[in-house]
């Protein structure tokens, strides 16, 4: 990540809009499709509305990644909340918590390639997720054969 | 980024196997074989040449080309020896590619007359140490790891040249085929034929529900006839288009479905479950048309049923 | 800034113009409850052409005001799901099986029409 880097503070939902916005232009100057962008616009709001949610307030980041013959887009939202007690059901279909459908976490997966969670109890989440451009997938798949495809 | 992508970004992609010289190789020794191969370069090449011809190969290739090429290619040989580096010869490989390829010139050539040259060079120190068997034993010890490492990285080189070649074409064709069909206003017929892998289905997904909006349809049909396989990715992909049409307000009916594809799906736990399948095109036209004359909110509708 | 609505016959046609925060969700829903009581329409008519992003928030909020309607006896219909959009809820997989939809609104008052004839002619 390097300084075209663009940060947004999350404390309000006006702000959840903002982050996607810029996710969505970054995607566009980066040559990816306009459905890509609406992916990844839509996997920044849901993340975005978890740190709402769960941590009050926090902050994504949108970056680039990769080099000149293979580009991906990279989004880093961190809060400092109460962290996730069971990563592995919240990755889960269907685990719902806040009241809501719950479905932030694995549906914002499905949207992007990659997808890390580093999250510590009463210290905070990092949510790091990417997406290649289309283009450039079949050589991202090729030089790391033990990548799920 | 995860470690993968570290990797693959930092290490030398298409490196195979062990670096060109192994330790034990006597500096002094690879210097002179090196320095002999260069004192004696019009010589081999010409018989290289000569059997890159006997043997009938880059014949799209003028004979001046072929000679500029081939000293090219001989002189980027032998640097890669003395420096035991395939950086160079990588890069040079590359653009070599790029410019046959087009041409026409297939693998098998570029693997034979690389081959052929380490032959003819292999030879030419064979016959010029064959009064010492102790010291052929050596120079050819040197020599032969280093050349197949040569042959092996200009062959993948070409190989992914021509991979990146036929992935644009390919790209190309997409952008180009599959016409959406209108037929009688709001219905449109997607005919599917030949490979359908991810991309193209991602490409056709986007091409029918523009048209969806542009038609104002309320009925597609997507036929499949002309589909040979399809695995469970693009099965779910499909699955994905007709309820993505749904969401536009349009009703999708798949059609053309072998027995095979069906089974495949099947087996692979596909859910077909909510989607309309028709065996053949001529029934889903039917089908469509009674959709298109009858397209109302359905009674025990999920809206209108108690909500749990 | 409240979503404009507009009433139609027996209908409620909601246009939303940009993303929606918490508040003014919570305000449309109750605004349509309100109209549906006071004129009681039919069917409410959600147009969401203007949105281009549609996320599990989104969802759940359209489902609670179709909800919120049907408990008063309207019907719900959502209009003008963008391509994009579109592939990307179904990618997302949010639960959409409640979801009537349409292309657009002149389609939508058709179904809306075809409905309320059947539901007069069932004898409601």
């Amino acid at each position: 990540m390097a300084d075209e880097d663009v940060t947004v503070l999350i404390a309000t939902d006006a702000d959840i809009v903002v982050a996607r916005g810029e996710g969505r232009a970054l995607a566009g100057r980066l040559g990816f499709s306009r459905t890509d962008a609406t992916l990844i616009a839509t996997a920044i709001s849901e993340i975005g509305r978890n740190i709402l949610v769960h941590a009050g307030a926090g902050e994504v980041r949108v970056g680039r990644a990769g080099d000149d013959h293979r580009v991906a887009i990279v989004v880093v939202a961190r809060d400092e909340g109460p962290g996730i007690h069971d990563v592995k059901r919240a990755l889960e279909e269907g685990y719902a918590t806040g009241g809501g459908l719950g479905l932030g976490l694995p549906g914002s997966r499905r949207l992007m390639d990659e997808f890390d969670i580093e999250t510590k109890l009463g210290h905070g989440t990092t949510v790091t997720m990417s997406k290649w451009r289309e283009r450039d997938r079949h050589a991202v798949v090729r030089d790391a054969p033990d990548r799920d495809g | 980024m995860n470690d993968h992508e570290e990797d693959a970004m930092s290490g030398e992609d298409g490196s195979v196997g062990p670096a060109l010289h192994a330790p034990e190789i006597d500096a002094a020794l690879l210097a002179e074989l090196v320095a002999y191969l260069r004192e004696h370069r019009p010589e081999l090449r010409e018989a290289w040449v000569e059997r890159i011809t006997e043997a009938q190969l880059l014949r799209v290739m003028s004979s001046e080309e072929v000679f500029s090429e081939m000293t090219a290619v001989y002189d980027n040989y032998v640097d890669a020896l003395e420096t035991g580096s395939v950086e160079t010869l990588r890069a040079y490989a590359r653009s070599l590619s790029e410019r046959i390829i087009h041409r026409g010139v297939e693998t098998h050539e570029v693997l034979g007359i690389v081959l052929l040259l380490r032959d003819v060079l292999a030879r030419a120190l064979f016959i010029h140490h064959q009064g010492d068997p102790e010291l052929l034993n050596r120079v050819l010890d040197a020599y032969e790891p280093a050349a197949n490492r040569i042959a092996v990285t200009v062959g993948v080189s070409f190989v992914d040249e021509r991979e990146r070649v036929i992935r644009d074409q390919q790209a190309a064709i997409r952008e180009l085929s599959t016409p959406v069909l209108q037929v009688r206003g709001r219905l449109l017929i997607l005919p599917i034929i030949g490979v359908l892998d991810s991309q193209r289905a991602r490409q056709l997904t986007e091409q029918l529900l523009s048209a969806i909006q542009a038609n104002r349809a309320k009925v597609v049909v997507i036929d499949i006839t002309g589909v040979a396989s399809i695995d469970v990715t693009v099965a779910n992909h499909l699955v994905q288009t007709v309820e993505a049409s749904r969401l536009m307000g349009a009703s999708a009916i798949l059609t053309g479905l072998s027995s095979g594809i069906a089974q495949t799906l099947v087996d692979l736990g596909v859910d077909l479950g909510s989607m309309r399948t028709v065996g053949d095109l001529q029934g889903g036209l039917e089908e469509a048309e009674r959709l298109l004359g009858y397209r109302v909110i359905q009674e025990g509708d999920p809206v209108l049923a108690p909500q749990t | 800034m409240p979503v404009p609505i507009l009433k139609q016959g027996d209908y409620l046609i909601a246009s939303i113009q940009s993303a929606l925060i918490d508040s003014e969700v919570l305000e449309l829903r109750d605004d349509l409850a309100d109209r549906i009581g006071r004129y009681r329409s039919q069917g409410i008519i959600i147009d969401v052409a203007a949105l281009d992003v549609i996320d599990s928030f989104v969802a759940r909020s359209l489902r609670n005001i179709a909800r919120t309607a049907r408990l008063r006896g309207a019907v719900t219909i959502i209009v003008g799901i963008q391509p994009d959009v579109a592939v990307a809820m179904v990618q997302f997989r949010l639960n959409l099986e409640w979801l009537q939809t349409a292309l657009d609104l002149e389609e939508a008052l058709a179904m809306l029409d075809r409905h309320t004839r059947e539901r007069d002619r069932d004898g409601g």
